[in-house]
């Protein structure tokens, strides 16, 4: 009988390249862990190259879970274990894995043609090179073709299996379940019986020969997590993104209209939203990104919830239709997905640095509301919320995400769809004398009238408009006073929107206030600190404008107030230059989220 | 379907607000006619929508009593084809000019071409751009002097009935704002074509670019030099109609008619020729120093509309799939139930 280890947490990252099924592995080793009731983080990170050659270090695709028995909210900063099925991946991957750190590896790959394609001079299973990690090595491709004899394919298409046979090694390592898993065979492979029936026979040798072999002399353990009963799902936030949106359609009776340019990372918002027909989403892919959100408010103008999404370069060609839909007082939804820039940048990854574009990146005075997801479930209420603040108050919303978001999944505990407040939309009456800048005292928002309403006929415009009459306007006192509404209709957003808690005491020596997708990283930092006996608290805000209102009080008892943020200090200028507050910023512009490490060492110096 | 409960009158469409056009503007002219001819197409004011750029041409939704945007330089196109896909009830008319239409929104508008959207474009082309008070545009003439081009533009001009043929517009005609029955006669005709109708109307800017079509306006030389293109009749023009046009190998050709028979050998006009070549010949005839400019409709023909099939998927996949059921779709993936 081998030993049976138990442990907190672990960190896998599964390694491979483009072609060998990483991604599939990771996500049936997900959601056994879900079902594992473990708490659990995951982040593909998969090659921008839509082919690379086979071998080569670009084409090597990564996917990262984090699990254990306490709440999970990143998916770690460095791997425990790496599985590598190719010298590539070894190579390209051994950065996220910790010293002392265990390598699954597949030697059956290391060819000299593969390790020449990863540039090792010398095999590095027979150098120094792994000195100090522990090595596990496995003929993966011969075992998996050993296990596969007697089965109708070629030597080629057996090799095919080894992902299912380095799955099944994962599953007994860490005692997870293979039943999902084999449904998932039976159903993924119904038509394709000689698939299935290779896949399984991998899987189930994986199994086998990690219990019967001398390599492997313990077993490991994750206690469950206590995980509050319902329905769940893995979820990504692009997924979660599209979702929010038909279930805003629901609650409010408005078709979605979604018009989007294809942009990574989010493109997929756009394929999930053309799937959606019969959920009164109307999705239409627009010859540019200026023509998308175009297209997006003329059918705002025509009564349908008008969205657009895109990344920083489309944000940047959406900005003066965006100043539009703000003088038009439409009600719009524009989502960026935002990417390390400037320019192309690095497309598949993610940084914060679209907030001051958001704020400020238009001619005029010109204040939106920004809201920002915290994490790729939360993408769904934040979306539905998006809506439901630009229908109240006749404005384009933004939300905004990133890469990481997008792509990255976690459980998802599904709500209960009866539970969600319809929203409401309100229309003005035909009362003969319709002014279509009249507007609601409380919201300030105008009265809404759509083509097809007799008596209502009137024509919006980006030149200023008078304030009731909304006729084209010079006067300079108007003016001033448009300019002051606009901005003040963003304030009273904060009437309509809970406010963040305080996560920690009320006082002490330092606030984290964080914005997006940094919540996980954050919040794990400061359940490490706080288990120190550390003075640190936590406030993540949701909406970016307008700031909320208890912002200001809940800063002023700490002794110091600390931001963090995947960009160069753009919510600490706006706090600082707002509340005179002199905040620390903790900056890392890399691409990749943010480190607990780092900034736990970061929060210590400030100590 | 559009409502059939229409005002009558031409002055229900007008709006209340004070035209800003510098007097003796063609601009009055195509909204005069506009007013006339919207009141007998059936289609009530509130199901009528004017979306515009900017641009002198694009203050026009301001002047209409119907719903309407004035947008931003070069992108009612997009506006308007969101405005037509979330409501396919609505009739829809862009209004452009050369600078809005041809230089910062040419993009957009050949993909409302290529799409077939079924809404009405009219193009007010004066050749210069008059709202920035007199540059040259993307269809001033080379050589063309202006304040931007003080020894003459270098730019070669777009051609804007040969640019929206090649995209696939279903609809094209020019019209000029002097000829104002003329006019009403193509938009009503615009109007009831089915898919994207696009109008060139050349338009006298008095202030910036007066008499650039003087020779297709002046009584005394409008005969000759303005080939009218009426629908199975040849293609004949001139005083007392002297001239026709024919093909000589794979150009046209002008040649004198000396009786009334030889009408015969000229050729003749067909707006519903689905091949472009006829049309796209035609729409270069003026490019040619002595041959007429041809006024009328160069094609009218049925295609696909794109909203029709935007309408249609919706319809068909709800058909087959039901209405769909949010509870249903969140739970639509691998689920797991913790107890």
């Amino acid at each position: 009988m081998k030993k049976n280890n138990q442990l907190k947490r672990v960190t896998i990252r599964f390694a491979g390249d483009s072609g060998d099924g990483m991604q599939l592995t990771g996500n049936q080793f997900t959601k056994a862990t879900a079902i594992a009731r473990n708490d659990l983080s995951t982040l593909p990170d998969f090659p921008a190259e839509i082919r690379a050659p086979a071998g080569t270090l670009y084409g090597v695709s990564g996917f990262q879970i984090q699990f254990g028995s306490d709440m999970v909210h990143t998916p770690g900063d460095i791997a425990d274990v790496l599985v590598a099925m190719n010298p590539a991946a070894l190579k390209a991957s051994l950065k996220y894995l910790k010293d002392n750190g265990i390598i699954i590896v597949n030697t059956d790959s290391f060819s000299p043609r593969n390790l020449r394609m990863a540039g090792f001079e010398e095999n590095p299973l027979d150098s120094h090179y792994l000195d100090g990690y522990e090595v596990f090595p496995v003929e993966m491709t011969r075992l998996t073709k050993d296990a596969l004899e007697g089965i109708d394919l070629s030597h080629k298409e057996k090799e095919r299996s080894k992902n299912f046979f380095a799955l099944g090694m994962l599953f007994w390592l860490y005692n997870r379940p293979i039943e999902p898993t084999l449904e998932w065979i039976a159903k993924k492979f119904a038509k394709k019986a000689v698939w299935a029936e290779a896949n399984v026979a991998a899987l189930r040798a994986g199994r086998n020969f990690a219990d019967s072999t001398e390599l492997f002399t313990a077993s490991y353990t994750i206690p469950e997590a206590t995980i509050e009963a319902g329905i769940y799902r893995q979820i990504t936030g692009n997924q979660a993104l599209a979702l929010g949106l038909v279930a805003a359609r629901e609650k409010s009776q408005l078709d979605v209209f979604y018009a989007s340019y294809p942009i990574t990372p989010a493109s997929d918002l756009l394929q999930h939203m053309a799937g959606y027909k019969n959920y009164g989403v109307k999705s239409f892919q627009a010859e540019d990104e200026m023509a998308a959100i175009g297209a997006a408010v003329g059918a705002a103008f025509a009564g349908d919830i008008g969205v657009t999404a895109t990344s920083g370069p489309g944000f940047a060609l959406k900005s003066e239709f965006l100043g539009y839909a703000l003088i038009a007082e439409l009600p719009l939804v524009v989502i960026d997905v935002q990417r390390a820039g400037p320019s192309t940048g690095m497309p598949t990854k993610p940084e914060q640095t679209d907030l001051l574009l958001g704020m400020y990146g238009r001619n005029g005075e010109s204040a939106l509301p920004i809201v920002a997801a915290a994490s790729p479930s939360d993408c769904f209420n934040t979306a539905l919320e998006a809506v439901r603040i630009a229908l109240t108050y006749m404005t384009p919303v933004m939300v905004m995400t990133d890469a990481y978001l997008a792509n990255g999944a976690e459980p998802w505990k599904i709500p209960d769809v009866d539970q969600i407040k319809p929203i409401d939309v309100t229309y003005a009456a035909e009362n003969g004398v319709y002014r279509p800048y009249d507007r609601d005292p409380d919201t300030l928002a105008r009265h809404w009238a759509i083509p097809g309403m007799p008596g209502l006929e009137h024509r919006l415009g980006g030149l200023e408009k008078e304030d009731g009459s909304g006729n084209v306007s010079y006067d300079p006192e108007n003016h001033h006073h448009m300019t002051t509404l606009r901005r003040e209709r963003v304030e009273r957003i904060n009437q309509s929107v809970q406010f963040p808690e305080v996560y920690g005491d009320d006082e002490g020596d330092v606030l984290i206030v964080s914005w997006g997708s940094t919540y996980g990283t954050v919040l794990t930092t400061v359940d490490q600190l706080r288990e120190e006996g550390k003075k640190v608290s936590f406030f993540h805000l949701r909406w970016l404008n307008p700031l909320p209102g208890n912002l200001e009080d809940v800063m002023k008892k700490f002794k110091k107030v600390v931001i963090p943020e995947m960009n160069l200090g753009q919510l600490s200028m706006l706090i600082r230059s707002r509340y005179l507050v002199d905040t620390i910023g903790f900056n890392r512009v890399t691409g990749l989220p943010l480190s607990v490490s780092e900034l736990k060492e970061a929060i210590d110096d400030i100590l | 379907m559009a409502d059939k409960v229409a005002p009558a009158k031409k002055q229900d469409f007008g709006s209340d607000q004070d035209v800003r056009w510098c007097p003796g503007c063609g601009d009055y002219a195509i909204l005069a006619q506009m007013k006339k001819v919207l009141p007998t197409l059936g289609i009530s004011r509130e199901k009528t929508v004017f979306i515009s750029g900017i641009g002198c041409a694009s203050r026009f939704p301001y002047y209409m009593n119907t719903y309407g945007m004035h947008t931003i330089h070069g992108r009612a196109p997009t506006v308007a084809t969101g405005v037509k896909l979330a409501n396919p009830d609505l009739s829809v008319w862009i209004v452009t000019g050369d600078g809005d239409g041809f230089s910062i929104g040419t993009s957009h508008l050949m993909h409302l071409c290529r799409r077939n959207i079924d809404v009405n474009v009219v193009l007010f082309n004066n050749q210069i751009y008059g709202l920035t008070k007199g540059q040259y545009s993307p269809t001033s003439p080379v050589g063309k002097i202006t304040k931007t081009s003080p020894v003459g533009s270098l730019d070669t001009p777009f051609n804007p009935i040969k640019m929206v043929l090649s995209a696939g517009a279903s609809f094209v005609a020019r019209t000029i704002d002097r000829d104002t029955k003329h006019m009403a006669e193509t938009f009503r005709r615009a109007a009831a074509h089915k898919g994207v109708s696009f109008i060139e109307v050349y338009q006298n800017c008095n202030i910036f670019n007066d008499g650039a079509f003087s020779h297709l306006t002046d009584p005394k030389t409008k005969l000759e030099n303005v080939l009218y293109l009426e629908d199975g009749e040849p293609l004949v023009y001139g005083k007392e109609q002297r001239y026709g046009i024919k093909l000589n190998g794979l150009s046209f050709e002008k040649s004198a008619i000396d009786n009334d028979a030889a009408t015969d050998e000229f050729l003749k006009h067909d707006v519903h020729v689905v091949d472009t070549t006829f049309p796209l010949m035609l729409s270069i005839l003026n490019e040619k120093a002595g041959m007429p400019t041809p006024v009328g409709v160069f094609r009218a023909i049925e295609r696909p509309t794109y909203n029709e099939g935007f309408q249609q998927q919706l319809e068909s996949v709800t058909a087959k799939k039901g209405e769909g059921q949010l509870k249903q779709l969140l739970v639509a993936a691998d689920i797991w139930e913790v107890d």
